[in-house]
């Protein structure tokens, strides 16, 4: 029997994925921030999801997790969506998404060359993100102090991006070996 | 760990009578305007147009109160930040320095900080009650249909609607986890130090993850045999079709938008300056 | 006869990523109109034969097929999900993961919305739709505000209206209350006859079913058709033994009583069995197993005193609520859906506070203590066992708790090492927890919880989906566990399970204490049973129907009898 490819960039799975990450976005994002013990700087879970998310579901799913986790979590928490770190979420989403796509995590698949890939792919994103884009949109969007921005920016990236290499890291790895076995161990029983 | 959230409710009053695509493009086009102008009489005219509709709206004062504290508090907290870190900026902005007060080491009060401050605060002043407004009067259930209806995809309109549909039932899984996971002893509070409270948040997270990679599967799947995503469009059981009053509002908004951004660059400059 | 409308014919299918095939040499045809139940253990392959049907299997889930499938008259791999899914609509077990619309009304649409059905039709057809399922009056709520068999109709509007000719139902009883699962099963009855479409449904709930007359039973095992026969002929042989199912209970009692059921008598359903002259032979031998029940001594372990408590404040769930848990015994909590029973388990375990009113553990008021504190005394394993595993092996898994505690390796490891034994997971204690079925994740879960040593286990909903072989591994283990003087608190809808395990139940209703008795006498007691929508045990009706003396007596009798025999 011939296998249905599923080509479709916006599979039904992709589009529920995304449905269900934005929600899981929101909710990290509302309770799932856990305090690091620097001070004003918190380990904000919901970015290890993301990227958790990318790399299962692949570059739209994380574009589009990113946008609309991060809108309806300022909106429906915070009463108003800040713009400038909306785009730098789904940035994140994508990029990551984009950088990983030959790990096929799904049979399982991910040893020490993928950790490796995987957290290269997550601190250009940061990097990028955080650095670069949210603090010129802050600047081009809100007119916001430069110094400031570039601060804040630096602040939250540096934090993402150790989340996401440790905790990030950890759930892909730990549902890595929740796929491995599955078919291999299923016939002893 | 009960959080109160903006919601709907549902009341009767010509904003709510407006149809949700017409609410999301006021909404839209009235923030990038506000986020554009730095010209103070714009920003004014349209704070008392927003508080106008607020008015009209008959919003209850409990149903958003608890945002309103937050958003205050967290304003102030960035207007704070940003004397620290630049405060001179208005004074690069607007080309002339009038000190007031001098406090300590570099830190003077200007004027045209005071001045450039006052616009951030006026532009918060005049998105806020659009926005709160915005998310108590649109019906959940016609907001996918209202993306579908300014251009997004149909699929993508779904999944937000897919997003409001789950976030209740996933908090219920967070929380349900994260209890029982406390009850045997893990600790994510400050009480454990940073590696171990990292370990543990893990020990919350995976099963919070893997339960909905499962929800996934059975969501598409249910989908897929109720025929989602097959044809080039959808309808909607819950879309409403424009009306004058919609035609009206979109008018207004793109009248005010185009007086707005006329009146800002009008001068060559975003900044309007009273110095 | 009429026509065929499926027709499987030495169809064979193996799964992508299985070596073995799943479904093996299936021929069988269902014609228009009929209603046929399909049977058989956990993991036979009924969900992917109703796969097959629906085109689940092979659009989305791939795998190799042979032989060949017709739905209709058509092969079914020459068509997509789409085209079938005009034809079949399904039901599926989970309400939750099927429910995605906003408000009932949304999600009864849903299939008419992606089929470009025009507003002002669609309007028409939903409200029809609901009528014929009596939810109506609920196009505007949200499934946060549904009980359990609200959301179930509100699945099969959601299927009728879109006209489909067969009518797939995957285990739509699993999670509903058992007066709940009794009124879905009489609305699929209604709407099967009044429509005259094809109805198929998979249950485990076989007694349950067996309420509303079916055509035919299919009768799987590993993948391949055990038995196709009308249910007075299943009844009466020795097929659903075979199979490890379980017969209605009523029949077991006559079996008991020395009677040879035959298809004659029509043992399908209660109200038509043909008992005349075998009557008596039921009064002898209730006569002959005269017991003295078991009298428990009572001294309270765990205490509520007058506790209310509402999520929200406007909305109160529990009211006043006063109960006690005795030492050593085992308790069953039941009740309706959203009654409050995972919510006073909650409740005991701290994850939330009381408005008023006090919880005693040994006589010390514990409001105060933490989550953690209450932890060491008392153990909580949630309905879903993904809930609570966060390690990927066994044995970590199960060390978890102890770890957390500091207690050294060597220690944890000698009891680690214990627990598994007790639990039966001592030989797959290498394994990896994503390999295990659900009823072993559930003891795994359950381990991890006992390794801790508590003095009370709560236990929410523990053998719901499970079949009946893994239903009497989970239990006995837990009556093991409680003759080495745990207390166990079950929280259940399973009335079977609440006559043949639990020594008292404690009803609630309305948030309220209803009734607290042993589960005979509260399953034979009319009132009780109505206001909490729990079912009169068919035992019950049968000793009434054969006139013997004392239904309760009959009943206790029973259980103590079937206990006997099961322990051999
Ligand atoms: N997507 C899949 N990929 C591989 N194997 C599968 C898949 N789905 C099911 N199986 C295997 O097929 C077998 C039959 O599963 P199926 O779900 O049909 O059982 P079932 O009779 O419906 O059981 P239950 O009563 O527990 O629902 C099981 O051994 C299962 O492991
Ligand atoms: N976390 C929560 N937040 C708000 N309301 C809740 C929450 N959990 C439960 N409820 C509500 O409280 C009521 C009692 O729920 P509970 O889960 O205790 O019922 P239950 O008796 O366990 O039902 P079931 O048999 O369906 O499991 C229900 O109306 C439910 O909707
Ligand atoms: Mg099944
Ligand atoms: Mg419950």
């Amino acid at each position: 029997m011939k296998q249905v490819a599923k080509k479709d960039i916006l599979s039904i799975r992709t589009i529920v994925a995304v449905g269900i990450g934005s929600a899981l976005f929101v909710i990290l994002g509302r309770f799932g921030s856990i305090p690091s013990g620097i001070p004003n700087t918190n380990i904000e879970t919901t970015y290890a999801l993301l990227a958790l998310f990318a790399l299962l579901y692949g570059p739209v799913a994380g574009l589009l997790i990113g946008l609309i986790g991060h809108t309806l979590k300022d909106a429906i928490f915070y009463g108003s969506p800040w713009f400038s770190w909306v785009i730098s979420s789904g940035l994140v989403g994508l990029i990551i998404g984009l950088l990983v796509a030959g790990i096929s995590i799904q049979d399982g698949e991910f040893g020490r060359k993928e950790i490796i890939r995987f957290n290269l792919a997550q601190i250009a994103a940061n990097a990028i993100a955080w650095f670069a884009v949210a603090p010129t949109l802050d600047i081009l969007i809100y007119a916001e102090p430069a110094n400031k921005v570039f601060t804040q920016g630096l602040i939250a990236g540096a934090a993402n991006i150790v989340t996401v290499g440790v905790i990030g890291t950890l759930l892909a790895t730990a549902y890595a070996k929740t796929r491995t076995r599955q078919g291999s161990l299923r016939k002893l029983n | 760990m009960k959080a109160q959230m903006l919601t709907f409710t549902n009341q009767d009053s010509p904003v709510h009578r407006l149809t949700g695509a017409t609410k999301l493009i006021v909404f839209a086009v009235w923030s990038v305007s506000a986020m554009i102008t730095y010209d103070t009489r714009c920003l004014i005219l349209m704070l008392l147009i927003s508080l106008v509709i607020f008015r009209i709206s008959r919003v209850r004062f409990q149903d958003y109160a608890f945002v309103l504290y937050f958003i205050l508090f967290f304003f102030l907290l960035n207007q704070l930040a940003i004397f620290m870190f630049s405060p001179l900026e208005g004074t690069q902005i607007y080309g002339t320095r009038h000190d007031l007060v001098h406090l300590a080491g570099r830190y003077t009060v200007t004027a045209e900080q005071l001045f450039y401050q006052f616009n951030i605060a006026l532009k918060y002043a005049v998105v806020i009650p659009m926005a709160l407004l915005f998310l108590l009067t649109t019906d959940p259930g016609e907001f996918a249909s209202s993306l579908n209806r300014v251009g997004v995809h149909y699929k993508i309109a779904y999944s937000v609607s897919l997003a409001l549909r789950y976030i209740p039932d996933i908090q219920r899984d967070y929380e349900n986890i994260a209890f029982s996971a406390q009850a045997r002893g893990i600790d994510i509070s400050r009480k454990e130090k940073l590696p171990a409270r990292l370990k543990n948040i893990v020990s919350i997270l995976l099963p919070l993850i893997l339960a909905s990679i499962e929800r996934i599967e059975k969501i598409s799947t249910a989908m897929e045999l109720r025929g989602f995503g097959n044809g080039r469009k959808r309808t909607w059981y819950r879309g409403r079709p424009f009306t004058r009053r919609d035609y009206l509002a979109l008018g207004m908004i793109l009248a005010i938008a185009a007086v707005s951004a006329v009146v800002t660059f009008y001068d060559g400059s975003r900044f309007y300056s009273i110095f | 006869m009429s026509k065929a409308v499926i027709e499987f014919t030495d169809f064979s299918f193996t799964y992508r990523a299985q070596q073995e095939p799943t479904l093996r040499g299936i021929t069988l045809s269902i014609h228009e109109g009929e209603k046929v139940l399909i049977v058989g253990p956990s993991g036979s392959g009924k969900s992917t034969l109703a796969h097959c049907i629906n085109g689940l299997i092979p659009f989305y889930y791939p795998g190799e097929m042979s032989g060949s499938l017709q739905i209709m008259g058509q092969e079914q791999n020459g068509q997509s999900i789409a085209a079938l899914a005009e034809t079949v609509g399904t039901v599926l077990q989970d309400p939750d993961g099927q429910f995605v619309g906003l408000t009932v009304g949304e999600d009864i649409a849903f299939v008419l919305e992606n089929g470009e059905v025009p507003q002002q039709e669609m309007t028409k057809r939903v409200e029809a739709a609901a009528r014929a399922v009596d939810v109506h009056e609920l196009l505007a709520a949200s499934p946060q505000e549904l009980s359990g068999g609200q959301k179930q109709k509100t699945m099969l509007a959601g299927v009728l209206v879109g006209n489909v000719d067969i009518l797939l139902f995957d285990e739509p009883l699993a999670s509903l209350d058992p007066y709940t699962g009794t009124k879905t099963i009489e609305l699929i009855d209604r709407l099967q006859r009044e429509t005259g479409k094809t109805a198929i449904i998979i249950e485990h709930r076989l007694e349950e079913v067996l309420h509303r007359p079916v055509d035919r039973i299919i009768v799987m095992k590993d993948g391949a058709i055990a038995g196709d026969l009308p249910a007075a002929k299943l009844l009466s042989s020795s097929l659903l033994a075979e199979a490890g199912l379980r017969e209605p209970l009523y029949l077991t009692a006559l079996k008991y009583a020395g009677l040879v059921i035959t298809p004659d008598m029509q043992p399908q359903h209660l109200d038509q069995l043909r008992m005349e002259g075998h009557a008596d032979r039921l009064q002898q031998w209730m006569d002959s197993c005269a017991e003295e029940s078991e009298v428990l001594e009572a001294s309270p372990l765990l205490e509520l005193r007058e506790v209310s408590f509402g999520y929200d404040r406007d909305k109160e769930v529990l009211h006043r609520l006063s109960m006690t848990v005795n030492r050593g015994e085992m308790l069953a909590i039941a009740g309706r859906n959203g009654a409050g029973k995972s919510t006073v388990s909650k409740l005991i375990c701290g994850f939330y506070r009381p408005s008023s009113g006090t919880i005693l553990l040994n006589g010390r008021d514990i409001s105060r203590d933490t989550i953690k504190e209450r932890a060491e005394k008392i153990g909580f394993v949630t309905q879903n066992p993904n809930h609570m595993i966060s390690k990927t092996l066994i044995y970590d898994e199960i060390a978890l708790g102890l770890k957390l505690r500091g207690i050294p390796e060597d220690i944890i490891r000698g009891r680690v090492y214990e627990v598994l034994k007790v639990c039966g997971l001592h030989e797959l204690r290498e394994w990896p927890v994503s390999a295990l079925s659900y009823g072993q994740k559930k003891r795994v879960t359950i381990a991890s919880i006992l390794v801790l040593e508590p003095e009370v286990i709560i236990l929410d909903e523990p053998t719901a989906g499970q079949d009946y072989r893994h239903y009497n591994e989970i239990m006995e283990f837990l009556r093991g566990l409680n003759s080495r003087g745990i207390t166990v608190i079950m929280i259940t809808h399973d009335m079977h399970l609440m006559l043949e395990y639990a020594q008292r139940t404690i009803v609630l209703a309305d948030g309220k204490k209803l009734a607290d008795d042993r589960p005979e006498r509260i399953l034979t007691d009319r009132a009780v049973v109505e206001r909490a929508n729990l079912k009169e045990t068919s035992l019950f009706t049968l000793a009434v129907k054969a006139g013997v003396g004392q239904p309760e007596e009959l009943v206790r009798r029973f259980i103590a009898f079937d206990r006997r025999v099961r322990h051999k």
